[in-house]
């Protein structure tokens, strides 16, 4: 979990272009959008494609996107749950 | 109404007022791009996903402004008049090799011109009307008419208009600020003295 995590940072960074950020900068349970990381509509679209290209996993429900995309953490444990082996 | 000021970027340098402001011919034109980003240090983290024209309109912008600020005019009473000559053809050429192999959502947005216009008026607050052409080459004569018939409205104070365009590491651009009040340049808003400041 703490691996996934970590290249989950380094992803976000590097597809959402967020240059100013280290890893580091991002806490687990960090909200990733509104006043935390400050992402937008564009990015959680970004992120979609982002899980589905690198973990083949997708969003089955769109309204389960503010509760998956709420944390790195949350991001991590919905690819746990729905990766195929 | 008078041309209050300038900005301009060419060949990697950024110019304000006709004078050099900041250069780095060493680098790629997206490596000069956040390091003049860097050394302007307008703390703005969404610079970073712009894709060239917005990051030239914003750079311009921020040096155009830098001494003549537009915060004592309303939001609404400040219009944006831009102009280039490969429309957004540098990001779309972009998006669609991406769109081969994946999508990009926040590529995608930047497929239009005037998303520069959009970029420069959240970065500034400015809500007046705004409006982008695209010709082969900077028309002085079109942006004295169509810039003049737009600062007329009473309700208009002030206008950033100029050229903005990239293809490639091609790059050009010269904006200029224009109010009914005189300040800075307070030079005549006209095609003659468009034509000698653009040079």
């Amino acid at each position: 979990m703490e691996q996934l995590m970590a290249d989950l940072k380094k992803q976000i960074i590097e597809a959402l272009n967020l240059k100013h950020l280290k890893p580091e900068n991002i806490g687990d349970d960090q909200p990733l959008f509104g006043d935390g990381l400050g992402l937008d509509s564009i990015d959680a679209l970004e992120l979609i494609v982002l899980l589905q290209q690198n973990y083949k996993v997708k969003i089955e429900n769109p309204q389960d996107g503010p509760t998956i995309f709420h944390s790195v953490k949350s991001i991590a444990e919905y690819i746990r749950a729905n990766q195929t082996a | 109404m008078f041309i209050s000021g300038t900005s301009k970027i060419r060949k990697q340098a950024i110019y304000h007022q006709g004078t050099l402001a900041f250069e780095d011919t060493s680098v790629s034109l997206d490596d000069f791009l956040t390091a003049a980003y860097d050394h302007l240090s307008p703390e703005y983290p969404k610079f970073y996903k712009m894709d060239r024209l917005a990051k030239l309109g914003f750079l311009a912008t921020e040096m155009l402004l830098r001494e003549l600020p537009i915060k004592q005019y309303a939001p609404e009473s400040v219009s944006l008049v831009l102009s280039n000559a490969h429309a957004s053809l540098d990001t779309d050429v972009r998006y669609h090799e991406a769109a081969k192999t994946s999508s990009s959502p926040a590529l995608f947005v930047y497929t239009l011109p005037n998303i520069v216009s959009g970029e420069i008026c959240i970065r500034h607050k400015i809500k007046g009307e705004n409006t982008f052409f695209v010709s082969s080459s900077f028309d002085a004569g079109l942006h004295e008419a169509y810039v003049n018939q737009v600062m007329q409205q009473p309700s208009v104070q002030a206008c950033i208009a100029g050229w903005i365009d990239v293809m490639d590491s091609h790059h050009d651009v010269f904006l200029y600020l224009i109010e009914k009040e005189k300040r800075g340049l307070a030079l005549p808003h006209t095609a003659e003295e468009l034509t000698k400041l653009y040079r």
